[in-house]
């Protein structure tokens, strides 16, 4: 029982990583109806930068705050960093492409190929050899019974579950989330209706990324090992996530993220832990075979 | 005879390069460097039935190589190679020479088979949702093969070079040579006469409209299953040659990152364009190659030229076209069919 507790609460910790690339990659599909392949490396690169800033700039080989307040200034400052990182590839990529009206798929292309880039290039940059983050929080170890909780487990927990209602506010509640819906709803009329379509969508890439950043900066405190290529799968993975969740959905992609954490997490808890990818992939492939648009998708009538 | 100039300079390439390779006249990088050619010829061109001619998005095509190249490695090394698990060669060594093109195709049938697992789906989920199941049928192959120990897990399987050997010692002549080149010309072969078949209007028609397509009485279920299966049997086919060509495989050689080389192969000649694959799969084989005293820069640069090649010319190198629709003249030299 306490193991199946213990068990619970490292998945939705897993989960809320998953969860918080999904969620930028359902926001960018939702409006653009692109899959961002970047997105996993952005988180990448998110951790990279969020490696960057404790330890070069405000840190021990930079200014020298001491750790608080480097977790106060590198938050923010990780997320608008690798939200303009987000920003630039939709502005050199993705945006001169639209543009010419190219086929969706060529776009797809290219984002996959801006990830090859990002990930290749961190390499060919900062070498092969992984960065050990720095420590910027004490471990406090909470137990109750033989379940124990560590305060980052709650933090990361807790970020997802904040992200994930901030951002459904956005969307639902305000008038920048209005004209992302409508920007999703009908791509050639919106421009008609006065609504600056390239500025909601930069604003898009910009939530996003900067989520994606957050979630690079608590997966690099969590496991504190960097690695170039530590985007690719996790960002496959919570892409496939955003999808059984029903892409487009805010809460598609939430729900989406934890379900495939908790799979994971309890298939390597009562299997061998090689059989992880088989029975989370043939799981998630039994759901879109019932359910072709995913738990909270909507199918689009199709007309003639 | 003029119409068939460049059939038969073709034939005659192909003869050169395997005498040259007989004699020694070109040493064996360049050999697997052709191979390695054919292979891409063969899954790039594969992979366009499904998402050029067909208009979906299938990214998870380095599944359905694995797939063929265990298959086919594991039936040859049974019958043909001393081997720790399976023991000692049910055949004799010697009669590797007639069966290694069946066993190239009994990989082939097999991954048309596990194609089946991506063609079902397809019935009902359209787009983005199918571009997940292949990606999620990519991953569970590799994870599948990583737990089956006895063919050598996440270690990998060897053994292939044996039987490849044994053929040598029948007849000394570069054998894999000779096979790749045929598996290619087959491949396209087939393709072609698929294309131009009412399967191929079938499956454009599926491209431009499904809905209207099933109204003008196309058995769009069927279309979708035979695309599906050809094109992962043909890719079966160029594992089953990549696995005899390298003599080892290795289930996290056929990841994503493979998946991804084919897509971009095919999107770099264009979508619905034979020719374009091939040219591609020429292009992208030696660009590799050229680029590879750059290590891990050329991964970059690799992906700076598609990114550009998109922004300038998003249609791939010759578009929706065939080569000779571009060049007309090269129709009166050329019988194909």
């Amino acid at each position: 029982m306490e193991a199946l507790f213990q068990n619970i609460i490292n998945a939705l910790q897993w989960g809320s990583f998953y969860a918080l690339i999904a969620l930028g990659y359902t926001l960018v599909y939702g409006v653009l109806l692109l899959i961002n392949f970047a997105h996993g490396d952005i988180f990448m690169v998110g951790a990279y930068i969020a490696f960057g800033v404790s330890v070069f700039v405000l840190g021990t080989q930079g200014l020298g705050l001491p750790n608080w307040a480097i977790l106060a200034c590198g938050v923010p400052l990780t997320m608008i960093l690798t939200a303009g990182v987000g920003v630039t590839l939709e502005r050199i990529a993705y945006r001169p492409l639209r543009r010419k009206g190219a086929h969706r798929l060529y776009v797809v292309i290219t984002a996959l190929m801006c990830g090859l880039i990002l990930e290749n290039g961190n390499l060919a940059l900062l070498g092969a050899s992984r960065k050990k983050f720095p420590e910027l929080m004490e471990k406090a170890v909470w137990t109750f019974g033989n379940v124990s909780v560590t305060n980052l487990k709650v933090i990361v927990i807790v970020a997802a579950f904040a992200t994930f209602a901030f951002l459904n506010f956005i969307v639902t509640r305000t008038r920048i989330g209005m004209a992302m819906r409508a920007v999703s709803y009908d791509k050639f009329a919106i421009p008609l209706m006065g609504i600056p379509v390239d500025s909601v969508i930069v604003f898009t890439f910009v939530l996003g990324s900067g989520f994606a950043g957050l979630a690079g900066m608590l997966f690099a405190m969590s496991y504190p090992i960097l690695e170039p290529y530590m985007g690719a799968l996790i960002g496959w993975k919570a892409f496939i996530a955003a999808v059984v969740g029903g892409i487009g959905d805010i809460r598609g992609a939430f729900v989406g993220g934890f379900l495939l954490g908790f799979i994971e997490i309890l298939v390597v808890a009562f299997f061998p832990s090689t059989f992880r990818d088989l029975i989370a992939f043939s799981i998630l492939l039994l759901i879109l075979w019932i359910k072709p648009t995913g738990l909270f998708g909507v199918a689009r009538h199709q007309k003639i | 005879m003029q119409k068939y100039a460049i059939n038969i300079a073709f034939f005659v390439g192909c003869l050169l390069i395997v005498l040259a390779a007989q004699f020694g006249m070109v040493d064996l990088y360049v050999q697997s460097v052709i191979m390695f050619m054919g292979i891409n010829i063969i899954l790039s061109s594969s992979l366009n039935i499904v998402n050029g001619y067909m208009g979906e998005f299938s990214c998870g095509h380095a599944a359905f190589m694995c797939v063929g190249a265990y298959v086919s490695s594991v039936v040859t090394v049974v019958l043909f190679a001393q081997n720790k698990i399976f023991g000692a060669p049910i055949l004799p060594p010697d009669m590797a020479v007639l069966f290694m093109p069946l066993a190239i195709l009994i990989g082939g049938l097999v991954s048309a088979v596990v194609g089946i697992l991506v063609a079902v789906p397809s019935f009902k989920t359209r787009g983005d949702y199918l571009a997940i199941i292949t990606i999620a049928v990519n991953y569970m192959v590799i994870s599948g093969i990583e737990n089956l120990e006895i063919i050598g897990g996440s270690r990998g399987f060897m053994g292939m070079k044996q039987v490849v050997y044994a053929m040598s010692d029948v007849v000394n002549i570069p054998w894999m040579m000779i096979w790749t080149i045929l598996g290619t010309v087959f491949t396209i072969w087939i393709i072609r006469r698929f294309v131009s078949s009412t399967y191929g209007k079938g499956i454009s028609a599926i491209c431009q409209d499904e809905i209207a397509a099933e109204i003008m009485s196309v058995n769009t279920n069927k279309m979708k299953l035979v695309a599906f299966m050809l094109s992962s049997g043909l890719a079966g086919i160029a594992g089953g040659l990549f696995a005899h060509v390298i003599g080892y495989v290795n289930p996290q050689s056929f990841n994503i990152l493979k998946s991804t080389e084919c897509l971009v192969m095919v999107y770099l000649g264009g979508m619905g364009s034979l020719s374009g694959s091939v040219l591609s799969a020429v292009l992208f084989t030696l660009l590799l190659e050229a680029l590879r005293p750059l290590q891990i820069v050329k991964w970059v640069i690799i992906p700076l030229i598609l990114v550009l090649l998109m922004q300038f010319r998003p249609e791939g190198i010759l578009g929706n076209k065939e080569l000779g629709d571009v060049f007309p003249r090269l129709k009166r030299y050329c019988r194909f069919k």
